[in-house]
């Protein structure tokens, strides 16, 4: 050690190199002043889930049909389904309680994987705090509800392939329906009106209940069903997987799809 | 002067007070430089450690026996809660496993995609590391706050990638959850080339600083025996020497198609532990830009089954070179969707058992710096 | 030199005290407070500015921005600390030795205040001109570790122990290099008088000659430092400072990586805020003594007195939060050694390199001996340097290490 430490004067030359920038470098001075600017959210950031209807009416648009997938599928378990009832007692394919336990949640997006019917999706709102630990951190139905433009408007690209990924859907179902009527219709040209019918009937009701069945009573149940999965089929085609479809979807949508804000809103 | 023989007020010192005793000190779980809510019962003689007793699972959060209760899938985002600094690794090293048993194939991109995302959370680990490190030794926060400065680029990476920062839960069993967005590989192209210039300042603060090597330079020292026979890996074993980098022996994923070298150190001490992980960043860079230049076009996941059913009696243990060390997974099914037995080999957990050997004969300042430069997360090491 | 500010304070002085001739007693009392509450009140104004400087300094070293909310640029940020400090509860341990831990920050306060009224902040201007006035302040300066240790002793608290005596040996260790770098100007200047010393650090030549150039360079290049002794011995008397007023790297007494806080872990509320402002105020003391030994005290070339006073102890505090900002800390054993090894023979060394000057100065000429100085004096202290971590075994010898790559 001579008279002057080299590596300590070397040392103080970057200090002050970075404190002499932080005035004028932006790279130098990250800080977000958090309540009066906010950080860029990106449109990919997920937080905690929420229900995405269509149309107007949050209850009427409601994608979720209560099939419980997510709350099997949630590692900490805090999702909370129970079905909805008629006033006959008669269940409908709608849930009466949604409940997510925020203070809970991890964020995982496990039960977005699942769903079968891009019901349920990651907000990315990040100001959760809340003046009531319990019941305000439990989120019910009605707050957990939010529009289709909503998450149009929080995650551009997303949205805009699920919405694609139902219209293929329905179109799909649509044509196998038709295939499978005119299918029908020619057997049951032997046969009586009212037993074709009754057919059709069935086979729409397979198909909607399939993805939420276990794959056993899915295969045997409504083997003409679209999404009934083989035991070994990729999972890229598999609903349960609707992310691997989304990624492998990315690139073609994006030259599809051209609504003026997308560009904007993509940074 | 242990509690008991401390006067309880004024200054009554008889001379059996005055003897030189033994000062138990509790550093912990609440301390600052503890990395957590880790404890340290230190013995000194004056300021020497003459006994030191790590005392963990204060943030034991049952991993192991959680993930024996649910199907495979749902084990990856607990993943992440591991050692929630290299969330990817983890995600890695449980997707290897469950690959390595089920004989699943991985996709080249998805491959590519995992190196560039295990190589990042290097950089991020170590960066923190040595942010950590010097903050220990005594600096105002200034080399962490740069080194944070770094990683939060990094972050926003990884949140652009995977929604989220830290907890990322990105990969699957066959390969990765989601492609690459539009613009990402520009973005990590321009933050990956900046980096060097930021360790070069990084070098210049501080590789030199005497009060650094004074310091740091044989202190904490691990010969190569005794790191081998304490069971050491990662960065700290190959301080002492030890030339044993899983991504050269195992080769796992595609590391063998990646042009890298496994900086050594000679001495074993807590300064070589500090350089090789700077060194170690510098190889990284490298290997991300080579990945960054071949990534192939392809599926991003390979063909899995729906369910995941093990045959019965299936035993598999998959590990990868965490940024800490070999982080191993063994996992034992019994046929169902869940494991029957699931173990984590935490690298950070088995360094911390040479803790003690180290510390003994240095001063408490010493014992401060050797646990920084063991590289602990609490997370991993109480599960 | 235009001394100006400095002679009306002292003539404002004057005319206040002139209103009390009648009464003898009421002027001594009034001529105490007017020596003493400005220096007080303006040291603690200087205290709450430089909280705010180093955390705006620190922040900016570290690329954040710092305090910004309270008032303009956070320039109010010390008062809503005050009043934080204030609010807080005062916590007392159970089990402490409550007098002494009542007692330890005002022990740490009263020297700190005391030694503030040795320093000739301008012409004149001087609380307590005393001819001994550098010999008195390193005296009043070493009771701090008293109360240090008081304060780490009464709380009863294991962390609070090591940090007192941590404490104790750091500052009795320091205080010897300390002193005897500061030998070398008493030596020098002929006087421990503050005055006298920064009257020493004009070129009696040039300043006065009525020539511009002389007179604004006689007045800056005569100062200690820019002689080779003094060049050594601002920084031993530096880096001793540095560890006297428990700044970074020798801030081991509160290490908080380490020991928490040290002495303060188990002070809370207005006894921390008193231990904070005594421990600013002693680093001001110090920074203020070696402005006066070394920089040339207020002396300075077209402004008065007090500014240039103020401006080298604001410059001196901010190479303090600059080294603050970059350096890891020392260990203790290493401290010590780098005070007993290292630092003190080269302040002996500096003594005689200073007497060989002032003979070479009075036998051959300033210049003969500035050069002679800088070659031959300041170059056995380098050589000494080596030498000693030569016998020091220090590991910094051996080199950059090299690192092996395997394939």
């Amino acid at each position: 050690m001579s008279l002057l430490a080299k590596g300590i004067l070397q040392g103080m030359a970057v200090t002050a190199k970075n404190f002499f920038q932080s005035y004028y470098k932006k790279d130098r001075l990250p800080t977000v002043q958090y309540p009066e600017e906010k950080s860029t959210v990106n449109q990919f950031t997920r937080n905690i889930p929420f229900l995405v209807f269509d149309g107007d009416d949050p209850i009427d648009g409601m994608r979720c049909t209560a099939c419980t997938l997510c709350e099997k599928a949630c590692p900490p378990q805090c999702i909370y389904i129970i079905k909805d009832k008629d006033e006959n007692g008669k269940p409908i394919k709608r849930p009466a309680v949604f409940d997510i336990d925020s203070s809970v949640c991890m964020s995982c997006q496990l039960c977005v994987e699942v769903c079968p019917f891009e019901s349920i999706r990651m907000d990315s709102e990040f100001e959760l705090s809340n003046e009531n630990r319990f019941e305000g951190l439990l989120l019910n139905r009605d707050e957990l509800l939010r529009s289709n433009e909503y998450y149009h408007e929080i995650h551009p690209l997303e949205a805009q392939e699920t919405d694609d990924r139902i219209v293929a859907k329905e179109a799909e179902a649509a044509a196998k329906k038709k295939e499978r009527e005119e299918k029908a219709r020619k057997a049951a040209e032997a046969k009586k009106a009212a037993a074709e019918k009754k057919a059709a009937e069935e086979a729409t009701a397979a198909e909607e209940a399939a993805p939420a069945t276990e794959n056993k009573v899915a295969e045997t149940e409504a083997p003409k069903a679209e999404a009934a999965p083989a035991e070994t089929a990729p999972t890229a085609e598999s609903p349960t997987e609707p992310e691997a479809k989304q990624a492998d979807a990315a690139p073609e949508p994006k030259a599809e799809e051209e609504t003026p804000e997308e560009p904007e809103k993509k940074e | 002067m242990s509690t008991e023989t401390m006067p309880a007020r004024g200054f009554n010192l008889s001379k059996d007070d005055l003897g030189a005793d033994i000062l138990e000190i509790a550093m912990g779980p609440h301390h600052p430089s503890t990395h957590g809510v880790f404890r340290m019962d230190l013995k000194l003689d004056g300021e020497t450690v003459v006994d030191l007793k790590p005392i963990f699972g204060y943030l034991h959060r049952n991993h192991e026996k959680l993930a024996e209760d649910i199907p495979y899938p749902g084990s990856m985002p607990f993943t992440d809660r591991l050692d929630y600094l290299c969330g990817m690794t983890n995600n890695w090293a449980y997707a290897l496993s469950l690959e390595k048993m089920l004989e699943v194939e991985v996709p080249e991109r998805a491959q590519y995609i995992r190196i560039i995302c295990a190589e990042l959370t290097r950089l991020v680990n170590h960066c923190l590391l040595i942010g950590f490190f010097i903050n220990d030794l005594g600096a105002l926060g200034t080399p962490l706050l740069y080194a944070l400065r770094e990683r939060e680029k990094i972050l926003d990476l990884f949140e652009t990638l995977s929604g989220a920062r830290m907890m990322v839960n990105y990969m699957r069993f066959g390969g990765v959850r989601c492609d690459l967005p539009d613009g990402w590989l520009e973005e990590c192209k321009r933050i990956v080339d900046k980096f060097p210039a930021f360790l070069d300042e990084y070098e210049t603060l501080l590789n030199e600083n005497e009060i650094v090597i004074t310091r740091s330079q044989n202190v904490g020292v691990l010969t190569a025996e005794e790191a081998t026979n304490f069971s050491i890996t990662g960065p700290m074993l190959r301080a002492s020497g030890v030339n044993y980098d899983l991504r050269k022996v195992d080769k796992y994923g595609i590391y063998d198609r990646f042009d890298f070298k496994v900086p050594l150190g000679a001495h074993g001490d807590c300064y070589d532990r500090f350089m090789i992980r700077m060194l170690e960043m510098r190889e990284s860079i490298k290997i991300l830009n080579q990945a960054m230049k071949d990534l192939p076009d392809g599926d991003i996941i390979g063909k899995v089954p729906r369910v995941f059913k093990p045959a019965a009696g299936t035993e598999v243990y998959g590990r990868i070179e965490s940024p800490k060390g070999e982080l191993g997974f063994y996992l034992v099914a019994d046929g169902s969707t869940n494991p029957y037995r699931f173990k984590v080999r935490p690298p950070s957990f088995i360094n911390l058992t040479a803790l003690r050997h180290m510390c003994i004969g240095h001063k408490v300042a010493d014992a401060v710096i050797i646990l920084g430069s063991i590289d602990i997360v609490l997370g991993e090491v109480d599960r | 030199m235009n001394n100006f500010i400095d002679h009306k304070i002292i003539e404002l002085g004057h005319w206040v005290v002139g209103f009390f001739d009648e009464y003898p007693l009421l002027k001594l009392v009034v001529q105490i407070l007017l020596y003493t509450l400005p220096l007080m009140l303006s040291f603690m104004g200087a205290f709450a500015f430089s909280t705010w400087l180093e955390r705006k300094g620190l922040a900016r070293i570290q690329n954040r921005p710092g305090p910004n909310r309270v008032g303009i640029f956070g320039l109010l940020q010390p008062m809503a600390d005050g009043i934080k400090m204030l609010l807080k509860e005062d916590i007392v341990p159970e089990e402490s030795d409550k007098l002494f831990h009542l007692l330890a920050p005002v022990m740490l306060m009263v020297p700190a205040m005391i030694a503030i009224g040795f320093l000739p902040v301008g012409d004149g201007l001087n609380a307590l001109p005393l001819d001994s006035a550098i010999l008195f302040f390193f005296a009043i300066g070493s009771m701090n570790t008293i109360a240090v240790f008081m304060a780490g002793w009464s709380s009863r608290n294991k962390y609070s122990l090591l940090g007192g005596m941590r404490a104790v040996a750091q500052m009795i260790s320091y205080e010897i290099p300390l002193v005897l770098s500061a030998v070398t100007v008493i030596m020098i200047a002929g006087s421990l008088n503050g005055q006298v010393i920064v009257a020493s650090q004009q070129i009696s030549g040039w300043v006065g000659s009525g020539d511009v150039v002389k007179e604004f360079f006689g007045q800056i290049l005569g100062w200690h430092i820019f002689k080779p002794w003094g060049f050594a011995g601002f920084i031993f008397f530096f880096v001793a400072a540095l560890a006297e007023a428990n700044r970074s790297p020798f801030d081991l007494p509160e290490a908080d990586s380490e020991i928490i806080a040290g002495h303060l872990t188990e002070y809370s509320g207005f006894k921390y805020a008193i231990f904070f402002i005594a421990e600013y105020i002693s680093a001001f003391a110090i920074a203020g003594i070696a402005v006066t030994l070394f920089l040339g005290g207020w002396s300075g070339p077209i402004l008065s007195g007090l500014p240039w006073f103020v401006i080298k102890l604001f410059s001196l505090f901010a190479v303090m939060i600059w080294i603050r900002g970059t350096l890891p800390r020392l260990r203790v054993d290493q401290l010590m050694g780098y005070a007993w090894k290292f630092l003190m023979p080269l302040a002996i060394l500096n003594i005689f390199v200073a007497g060989f000057y002032y003979f070479a100065e009075q036998q051959w000429g300033t210049w003969v001996a500035l050069i002679g100085g800088w070659i031959f004096g300041f170059g056995a202290l380098q050589l000494a340097a080596k030498g000693l971590s030569r016998l020091n075994k220090s590991p910094l010898l051996k080199g950059k290490r090299v690192y092996q790559y395997a394939e």
